[in-house]
């Protein structure tokens, strides 16, 4: 199939239609204001539905009642917006409702900027709502990779019954590059029996709910998330590695970052610095156990985090090596994006740290 | 032997939570009515509010789902686009209704989104225990407000009847009471036209029903039911505010 | 071969248009692209700019942090981006409204004045192509059939009647940079 040029925010709309969804709900918020466009001009086509709420709350709980009843559904907002939607969120997952949910990162705290950023890596990947609860998070760090996660992320979410949150930012949804469509790899899914779609005579009436007011009932909902949790964390990990089986400086980094990172470990490599990236493409569930066996090889000296936060992803990428290996960060706030040169700065320090007095690494080539 | 009454099959078989002489068992007894007499139980969903009615799902034998506090009319927008077919309705209190959910309901009616929404106004927070509610009267007493509400601080209740029948997509809205049976009776014609209205197209329907809580007035049932005829109605006068359908008829 | 371009200018010029339509030529060349706009406020009357890549190798990073190539609309485009180009690049300025020459010796400089061109055309919004016209014959980055191609398909439609005016500029932009490659 020959390449065509899409701009990720209507790739990723565009994609959500090639999964069947139908509906869509949101409120407009820079720089994702091209998804619900996208919808606007093309569900009526699919005899679907746009509608563009009142606001982000009503919006995510639009969302939650469509998802309900049964139909593919999305929403998606940009950070101050998601923040919004929390209460929905954590509803939809009480309710364990598919749901696919997209965050074009910016700037933040507050009202922040529209720059792209990744700093809502906590919110995504911790709940953000209230209480015991996860949203497999996933993260494209191509226009490629956006349309074809979020194609997957309608099946998943069908699967498990959990909101699934497309994780990127305002430059893969404001850019745009030439992908190829295809479909995810086919999954069985269950019946939606479950739906509030009428009963029509045929069975008892169904019941969308996130209240368990005994609390033994609420607790046997807990552990049964968990168990849902655990499962997911099974099956459904995605993580890539570049050059990472001689590296001595590992870089970790996902999504935007990470395509800063691999040009950074190409010219450390031109350099003679044996760097690598291991780049999660889930975020929950993180890629623990892969992280550690990789940041364990003998060969890796020092771990790099570099993210467009001030220090968020860099907490699991802790608990993944665990001591193994020094653990520096490199980051930015407020919507700036690091350049190589940051990180390969970051990563001579990081081997000129392990080795102290030892082998000094060829002068970098500074780009800017 | 003849059947003079008998449970309607609009309602579980699941007993209520409610407490003795509140009307939220009165206008449950309406609302499964008027689905039954439609034949719209199998084809109908509900959405329960946060509030007194907040385990409406269980008593309703139609589809039902629980929203946020004040998400109701939001929740039923997604299912109404996602199924026209079905009559979906939400049943909310004044907290839920007039405080945290103002902007989805006054949004669901511009819209004239093909909903029907039950409103219990009993001028008080229920289940939080008696706290103030946007309906509450001047001068009325709440956990909240221990010397009453105070104009000044609060300003005066809200009117959502009123405010909704402003909007064109409010196609009906009317202001029925509980407190004896012609009334009773009233206010079952009103939530039956409403849901007749929606299955026709037409747009959004709303049916404010004043109501009791005789446990956070601090009043016996029949006491409670002379404090809403002596207080309420006057401030909240009963009648039909919107009926768009009427005018259009009269205009054609 | 790895193109990385900036153009720049204020909101209306077309500058957004530019970058994707050298993106799509690319893309139709069988090269590697990427299309990536500032976005914003700016997009309504302040200055905008994009980046492309061009590239017959894998794009890694999408960000252009020193450009081989500057389009300067306006006269900001020119003093924020010179300074941040790679050495050997080319700078195309439009001389029409830009009143100072590039001042680095290690690039080519090529002033078009392509706002009087699309004025003399008689549609003044077509300032953009006949600045890509430059660019195209200066670089030799792509074929100038495939850049028609794409413009007439951009231009079809209710603005099929743009399509002739924006080719003859295409032309005429190409014109004043002959000789000077």
């Amino acid at each position: 199939m020959a390449k065509e040029l899409w701009k990720g925010n209507e790739a990723v709309a565009e994609a959500a239609i090639r999964a069947g969804c139908r509906f869509f709900f949101g409120y407009p918020i820079t720089p994702q204001n091209e998804i619900p466009e996208y919808f606007s001009r093309h569900l009526p086509e699919h005899g679907g539905c746009f509608l563009q709420a009142e606001s982000e709350i009503a919006a995510i709980n639009m969302t939650y009642g469509a998802a309900g009843s049964g139909v593919r559904v999305m929403t998606s907002s940009s950070s101050p917006g998601i923040s919004l939607k929390q209460e929905g969120i954590t509803y939809i997952a009480g309710a364990e409702l598919p749901v696919v949910i997209v965050n074009m990162m910016r700037g933040g705290p507050g009202l922040g900027n529209i720059a792209p950023s990744q700093s809502d890596y906590f919110q995504a990947t911790r709940g953000g709502g209230n209480g015991d609860y996860r949203t497999v998070v996933l993260a494209p760090s191509t226009i490629q990779e956006a349309a074809d996660l979020t194609q997957e992320a309608f099946d998943i979410a069908d699967v498990y019954r959990i909101p699934v949150l497309v994780l990127a930012d305002g430059l893969i949804g404001q850019m745009m590059e030439a992908i190829e469509w295809r479909s995810p790899k086919p999954r069985s899914l269950p019946p939606k029996d479950w739906a509030t779609d009428g009963s029509r005579g045929k069975r008892g009436h169904n019941v969308v709910n996130s209240l368990y007011i005994e609390t033994e009932d609420c607790t046997a909902l807990n552990r049964k998330l968990q168990q849902k949790h655990e499962l997911i964390t099974k099956n459904e990990i995605r993580y890539e590695e570049f050059m990472t089986r001689d590296a001595e400086v590992l870089f970790v980094s996902y999504g935007t970052t990470a395509r800063v990172a691999h040009a950074a470990v190409l010219k450390l490599r031109k350099d003679g610095v044996k760097a690598g990236l291991f780049r999660p493409i889930t975020l929950w569930p993180f890629p623990e156990a892969a992280l550690r066996a990789c940041a364990q090889q003998t060969n890796v000296k020092a771990v790099v985090t570099a993210e467009m936060s001030m220090g968020q992803m860099l907490d699991d990428v802790k608990i993944a090596v665990n001591g193994a290996k020094p653990v520096r960060f490199v980051g930015t706030g407020g919507g700036t994006i690091p350049t190589p040169a940051e990180l390969m700065d970051e990563a001579q320090k990081a081997i000129e740290e392990v080795w102290n007095h030892g082998r000094r690494i060829p002068a970098l080539q500074r780009a800017n | 032997m003849a059947v003079v009454y008998r449970r309607s099959k609009g309602l579980t078989d699941a007993q209520t939570h409610y407490c003795p002489g509140c009307t939220h068992g009165v206008a449950h007894k309406l609302v499964a009515e008027a689905m039954e007499e439609l034949d719209i139980i199998g084809t109908t969903v509900g959405i329960a509010p946060v509030g007194c009615s907040v385990f409406a799902y269980d008593y309703f034998a139609c589809d039902m789902q629980e929203a946020a506090h004040g998400r109701a009319p939001a929740v039923a927008t997604g299912i109404k686009r996602a199924h026209p077919d079905l009559a979906v309705f939400t049943y909310q209190g004044d907290g839920d209704l007039a405080a945290i959910g103002t902007a989805e309901i006054v949004h669901a009616a511009m819209r004239g989104e093909k909903i029907t929404t039950i409103f219990i106004n009993n001028a008080i927070y229920g289940m939080t225990g008696g706290q103030m509610a946007p309906t509450t009267l001047v001068g009325q007493t709440a956990t909240t407000a221990p010397l009453g509400r105070q104009q000044e601080h609060y300003g005066s209740p809200i009117r959502m009847a009123e405010l909704l029948s402003t909007l064109d997509g409010c196609v009906y809205a009317e202001r029925v009471t509980l407190t004896d049976v012609p009334n009773i009776l009233k206010a079952k014609k009103a939530i039956k036209k409403a849901f007749e209205l929606q299955l026709s197209g037409a747009g959004f329907t709303f049916v404010e029903i004043l109501s009791t809580c005789p446990t956070n007035w601090g009043l016996t049932p029949l006491d409670a039911i002379g404090w809403l005829k002596e207080h309420m109605i006057p401030y909240f006068p009963l009648g039909v505010y919107a009926d768009r359908m009427e005018e259009r008829r009269h205009d054609a | 071969m790895t193109h990385e371009i900036i153009i720049s200018g204020f909101g209306g010029q077309g500058v957004m248009a530019m970058g994707k339509l050298l993106a799509e030529a690319g893309l139709k060349e069988g090269l590697n692209v990427s299309w990536l706009p500032s976005y914003g406020p700016e997009m309504r009357g302040g200055t905008a700019n994009c980046s492309a890549v061009l590239s017959s190798e894998e794009i890694i990073s999408p960000m252009v942090l020193e450009p081989t190539e500057l389009i300067a609309m306006n006269k900001p485009s020119l003093l924020r981006f010179e300074p941040h180009m790679a050495g050997g690049g080319k700078v195309f300025v439009n001389s029409s409204i830009v009143d100072i020459p590039a001042t680095r010796k290690d690039i080519s400089a090529y002033y078009v004045p392509c706002l009087d061109i699309a004025a003399e055309l008689g549609n003044t919004k077509t300032a953009n192509m006949v600045m890509l016209g430059a660019y195209i014959k200066a670089t030799n980055l792509l074929r100038q059939k495939t850049v028609r191609e794409i413009v007439s398909r951009m231009f079809s439609g209710t603005k099929a009647a743009l399509d002739s005016i924006n080719l003859e500029a295409l032309r005429r932009g190409a014109a004043c940079v002959e000789g000077e490659a």
